[in-house]
């Protein structure tokens, strides 16, 4: 049973520039217990993709749909909103300095949070509760810490604070936006294990964006690889990780520092991500793809399936079969420039393989 | 303090090979705490923060060495008492054999030629009303070296150099992106040709396609001019990639150090362990064939660290003896020389201690 499902969203923002295209027809579903990572770089429109779900972005123009447990999000009135935000979909923002408030007691933010949706609640009862969700989180001592104002925690306690916050009313859904991002990597370990069991324990959906691969490659289930404003590639984990099918999460997977390859030059992506006010035609990645294709500067390509199984979408005009890091994948690549390629893509190509980061990773 | 520290000598990393020739920069015994002021105008002072706590180094001619801890473990302190940024509380820093501890503004300058940072923020660090030419030039201005059109020559050619359009001389920080403003903070370090480059987190901010054309641009150079790097960063393959050697750091004290292979192939220190461990390395069969050593609580305040081993209280192996006599920095059995650990019980092949850190969850 899907709890949410997202088709075709779209999201906009009007500025005195022109007009930002955040998210152009996102559509990605996520079910009971399972744990979706969105992963792109700044700007590819992964926080505005999920905060628009939630009426965060003001100011913002949606289209689409997007049905959670049954209600389609996008239509429903401002309180029936208020009565899904932080009840049934929980977000755990990257910052947890500045997402808590700084003059009130950690204790009472939570209890605030269990009031507003639930006024029956006592106050006292829910100051027990607070201290609970404070316990199950890993707070030391949370019958004091209850009444500790958010200077008084550290990173990871506000993190985990947090995360209690978002668990109070057990939600659905939780959203976590770079919940890592600001720790260090032995809190990092501490917070991601700490999600895993709760969401275990209660069968939650998760949604996890990222920038880092590392965490998604702990985490996820399936992965949904964003590029501006729009779903490059989505597939299991493994599928991403050892069969990707853009040029895009190959290249982000093959410029990350690893082990194996340490004494090896990186392979950068070239280029800068585009302007979402004035994207390139065509795919957007193409001024930076090194097997840029003719159709490629016209045409936008669609999410479609690729390799053996079905789950495994991407959008690019690369046979389908071309899935993988190997080396009979890239002859297929390969093969597949050398027809599609001609005059103009054949310039785009040349300006890449000019720009100071190619270093001979483009086809000629 | 400087009496609780190891005897025998200060801890090098290549102890047996003093060549001087090879040697760029010593620090010995360095010690830098800040004053902890009460409220008030005059303010008395009721308690140090000790950021850094007698730790000592060798950064070699060509060649980077890599400094790793969380926040707070005083690598970005290191670092700008090595740049002369800050006086330092006790010890010493030579550059190529010279004492250039708390030298005098004036003394200072001819070494600051020498050694040039790159920070983290390439938001910040940049003078967002300034154009870029002027940002680059600055170092030319400031030393005397060029002036007029040389000095735009030499920018020009440096702008090249990192992989700037020379003809964006005239542009402002806020017309670049993330990754082209840290080219800016590159070319403006090198301006001057320095021997040492001390990268304070140089790619942290950076998406991961843009941080590999950073990493690369500073390989490129680091042949090119024969320069050292002290590399600050909290992310272990990003310093595995480019390090010759490491220094792992923990409040204030160097908990382990060598060449990077033993470092990152057979860590001795139970944190090293863990902070490997914890390292989200992106590739999923490796993620969950990955024991996780799941250290409990956080790094303690450096103000009042724990006595004995600074680690104790969040180790894995801790025993009686590591909260009362703090280990010293030495080469473990089976080690090579340089590789050094300050740690009683080190941690042996095959050992898992992803278990023992699982026995006291909070």
């Amino acid at each position: 049973m899907t709890l949410l499902d997202v088709k075709d969203l779209t999201v906009s923002f009007s500025t005195a520039d022109g007009i930002v295209k955040a998210v152009r027809g996102v559509s990605f579903s996520i079910d009971p217990g399972q744990t979706l990572g969105i992963v792109g770089e700044s700007g590819s429109g992964k926080t505005v993709l999920t905060q628009s779900l939630l009426r965060l972005t003001p100011g913002a123009d949606i289209s689409g749909r997007a049905e959670f447990d049954g209600l389609n999000l996008l239509t429903l009135t401002d309180d029936q909103m208020r009565g899904i935000r932080g009840a049934q979909i929980a977000v755990i923002f990257q910052d947890p300095l500045t997402s808590l408030h700084p003059l009130f007691k950690v204790g009472w933010q939570i209890v605030e949070m269990i009031r507003v949706h639930d006024k029956s609640v006592s106050k006292s009862d829910a100051t027990e509760r607070a201290v609970d969700l404070l316990r199950r989180v890993g707070i030391p001592q949370p019958e004091q810490r209850v009444n500790d104002y958010p200077h008084q925690f550290s990173g990871g306690m506000r993190q985990r604070a947090m995360i209690a916050m978002a668990l109070a009313l057990s939600p659905k859904l939780i959203i976590a936006d770079e919940p890592t991002t600001a720790l260090d990597a032995t809190v990092q370990a501490q917070i991601l294990d700490l999600l895993l069991h709760l969401q275990k324990e209660s069968d939650t959906a998760l949604i996890l964006i990222t920038h880092d691969l590392g965490v998604v490659a702990d985490i996820a289930d399936d992965v949904m690889v964003m590029y501006a404003g729009r779903a490059a590639e989505n597939a299991s984990k493994d599928d991403i990780f050892y069969r990707p099918h853009h040029p895009y999460t190959k290249g982000l997977l093959e410029s990350i520092p690893n082990s194996s390859a340490a004494a090896e030059r990186l392979k950068p992506i070239t280029g800068q991500p585009p302007s979402l006010i004035s994207l390139p035609t065509g795919c957007a990645f193409h001024p930076r793809c090194a097997y840029v294709m003719e159709r490629c500067l016209i045409e936008e390509p669609a999410l479609v399936a690729v390799g053996a199984a079905g789950a495994h979408r991407s959008a690019c005009f690369l046979p389908t079969r071309a899935v993988g890091l190997g080396e009979e994948t890239e002859e297929l690549r390969r093969s597949a420039v050398g027809e599609g390629r001609h005059a103009a893509a054949a310039e785009v190509a040349a300006a890449i393989a000019a720009s100071p980061e190619a270093e001979g990773s483009v086809i000629a | 303090m400087s009496d609780t520290l190891p005897q025998g000598g200060t801890p090098s990393l290549h102890p047996e090979s003093e060549l001087e020739d090879d040697v760029l920069v010593q620090v010995d015994n360095l010690v830098k705490h800040f004053p902890v002021k009460a409220g008030g105008l005059i303010g008395r002072t009721v308690g140090q923060v000790q950021a850094v706590d007698g730790v000592s180094l060798t950064i070699r001619r060509g060649q980077t060495l890599g400094l790793v801890g969380e926040t707070g473990c005083g690598k970005s302190t290191l670092a700008r008492c090595i740049a002369g940024l800050i006086p330092v509380t006790s010890g010493r820093v030579t550059f190529e054999g010279r004492d250039i501890t708390n030298l005098s503004r004036r003394a200072m300058r001819p070494f600051r030629r020498e050694i040039q940072m790159i920070f983290q923020d390439p938001y910040g660090s940049l003078n967002p009303r300034r154009r870029v030419g002027a940002i680059i030039g600055d170092p030319f201005v400031i030393h005397k070296t060029a002036t007029g059109a040389q000095r735009k020559r030499q920018v020009q050619n440096l702008m090249e150099r990192v992989g700037l359009n020379p003809e964006h001389y005239n542009r402002f920080p806020a017309e670049f992106s993330g990754g082209q403003r840290q080219r800016i903070g590159v070319a403006r370090a090198l301006a001057l040709r320095p021997k040492l480059i001390i990268c304070d987190e140089p790619v942290s901010a950076l998406d991961v396609s843009i941080q590999a054309q950073v990493l690369n641009l500073l390989s490129d150079l680091q042949d090119d001019f024969g320069l050292s790097y002290l590399f600050i960063a909290h992310d272990l393959e990003v310093v595995r990639h480019v390090s010759d050697a490491v220094i792992v750091m923990y409040l204030g004290k160097i908990a382990e150090a060598g060449p990077k292979r033993p470092i990152y192939e057979m860590p001795r220190h139970p944190y090293t362990a863990a902070l490997l461990s914890a390292a989200a390395a992106a590739d999923p069969k490796l993620a969950a064939a990955r024991q996780r050593i799941i250290l409990t609580g956080d790094v303690p305040s450096p103000i009042n660290p724990p006595g004995g081993c600074r680690f104790h209280p969040r180790c894995p192996k801790a025993a009686e003896l590591c909260s009362q006599q703090e280990p010293p920095l030495e080469s473990k059995p089976g080690d090579p020389a340089t590789h050094v650990t300050a740690c009683h019980f080190p941690v042996e092949a095959g050992e898992n201690l992803a278990l023992a850190g699982r026995r006291e969850r909070p």
